[in-house]
């Protein structure tokens, strides 16, 4: 699944359930998302895999 | 005016010899609970059952039946922590747990002879960083009520520096229990991962939780860990004076840092090479990526656990609390597994810049301790969340499992503590407090004494 697919899931399964507020917290989690599958995708590139 | 508190090392030989009653000391704390209850550094004291205990105590050691240096010394304990016949509130309005059995961890220091005088406040379920969300008030700054004494285990700190307990048993699963020791000027150890059992502890994040004492100097520290582990050595570093190599992680760990907090590093590591000790840069690889593998670690961990509760009884949370649970009910699999696979790739590069070295030496916290409320704060002239600056220097630790020890490292200007922590290899914590208990002679000055306590 995509970041942005997830996000727009995530947003609309909050909304549904009365927690709007949540919005701006999965926002943030999309963009830590984000960066951790640059390090998974980098590290192993440049390191082999674990 | 600063007070000097006595150590458990130092009460612990006139209580044997019976110039001290455990009794008088239970009395005495009880007082310095009763003197500041505006701190709400505890949500349950055990005043009849502490001084019965106390009694009993006395008696034991009148007939001669001494049993260490914990025997009649008043002990706080985290309110995530089951202690037989009092709720375990986890700082929440969510309905409590009520054991009829200590934690193993609680047992064991009353095996060794400890008194458990009651249970401290902590941010609601460990899951913050300034012990503010709890359901029986923010816990306050000692120095300062306007301030935050860091967290999760802010009611534990308080309540030592402060005098109302001897020792403190606390949780760390990003850095609760190192964050409110470095930034009120007491000393707390998270052991290696899997050290200590956390049975009978409410969990937040299973793989990434660890219980640990907390005390005024390393070597009360060492003699809480004792117990705590079921081992009997002591740490007598007295006459000892061996030379460590120290690793100092600069890039990462001293990127973003309050101007005293750079400051007492570097007179820690100034005052280390004069003794002797030689300290060299090294770097943790990968050390940038912490936040986000944490963070999909501790999430849905966190949300596992929660997870009934957040259906059945979702207003009881505090909202800030309730938000981050159910963020982590939003985290993909394959994302958590990601954050596993990376997890050993940070255990590894720990492991590798500690090689050559005894320990890595690094700052305990980037500031000193935040405005209650504050959600952002500024940090070498740029702001960042209160939180993930708090978190930013310790929660790499819980990831790879490595045993911190977080000391008092001076002061800023206007006297506010600051903290530095010290990482040691996966198994070894007792050797990491025998050079916590050599490098205190230098970052406190000599004496280890706390820097917060007023009175």
């Amino acid at each position: 699944m995509t970041i942005e697919d997830w996000l727009k899931a995530a947003c609309e399964d909050a909304e549904r359930r009365g927690l709007p507020e949540l919005k701006p917290l999965l926002e943030s989690l999309a963009r830590s998302m984000a960066a951790l599958r640059d390090a998974d995708r980098l590290i192993d590139r440049g390191h082999g895999n674990p | 005016m600063t007070l000097t508190l006595p150590s458990i090392e130092q009460v612990a030989g006139q209580v044997q010899s019976r110039a001290i009653s455990p009794v008088d000391l239970v009395r005495g704390c009880l007082a310095r609970i009763e003197s500041r209850l505006e701190l709400n550094a505890f949500i349950t004291v055990m005043a009849d059952s502490a001084v019965n205990a106390a009694e009993a105590a006395e008696r034991e050691i009148a007939a001669g039946r001494y049993r260490g240096p914990l025997h009649g010394i008043p002990v706080s304990v985290k309110d995530l922590i089951d202690v037989a016949g009092t709720p375990t509130t986890s700082g929440s309005a969510v309905a409590p747990r009520l054991p009829a059995e200590d934690a193993p961890i609680v047992t064991r220091l009353r095996d060794a002879g400890a008194i458990i005088i009651g249970k401290t406040n902590l941010h609601e379920f460990a899951f913050g960083t300034t012990s503010e969300e709890s359901a029986f008030g923010p816990v306050h700054h000692p120095k300062d009520p306007s301030r935050s004494p860091g967290g999760s285990s802010g009611g534990a700190a308080a309540a030592l520096i402060e005098g109302m307990c001897f020792g403190s048993v606390g949780t760390d699963t990003g850095g609760s229990i190192r964050i409110p020791s470095a930034l009120c000027g007491s000393v707390g150890l998270k052991p290696t991962y899997g050290e200590l059992p956390c049975s009978g502890i409410v969990p937040l994040s299973t793989t990434l939780d660890h219980v640990g004492p907390m005390a005024r100097n390393v070597a009360d520290v060492a003699l809480l860990f004792d117990a705590m582990s079921g081992q009997t050595q002591s740490l007598d570093v007295a006459g000892q004076h061996p030379k460590y190599i120290f690793g100092v992680p600069e890039p990462y760990f001293c990127d973003r840092l309050h101007p005293a907090v750079r400051a007492a590093l570097n007179r820690t590591r100034l005052a280390l090479v004069a003794a002797g000790h030689h300290v060299r840069n090294v770097a943790i690889e990968h050390a940038a990526r912490t936040p986000e593998v944490y963070l999909h670690i501790v999430l849905p961990e966190a949300s596992w656990y929660h997870a009934p509760l957040l259906s059945s009884d979702p207003d009881r949370y505090s909202p800030g609390v309730r938000l981050r649970l159910e963020m982590g009910r939003y985290v993909l699999a394959e994302d958590y597994v990601r954050a596993l696979h990376l997890r050993e790739v940070l255990r590894r590069a720990v492991d590798a810049a500690l090689q050559g070295c005894d320990a890595l030496l690094l700052p305990a916290q980037p500031i000193p301790a935040p405005e209650l409320g504050a959600t952002t704060v500024e940090v070498d002239g740029s702001r960042e969340p209160v939180r993930a600056a708090m978190l930013r220097l310790t929660q790499l630790f819980n990831i790879t499992g490595h045993p911190v020890i977080a000391i008092p490292a001076g002061a800023t200007d206007d006297g506010w503590p600051v903290g530095v922590q010290l990482v040691g290899h996966v198994g070894t914590t007792s050797r990491l407090l025998h050079i916590a208990a050599n490098v205190e002679r230098y970052s406190t000055g000599g004496d280890g004494s706390v820097g917060g306590g007023t009175g």
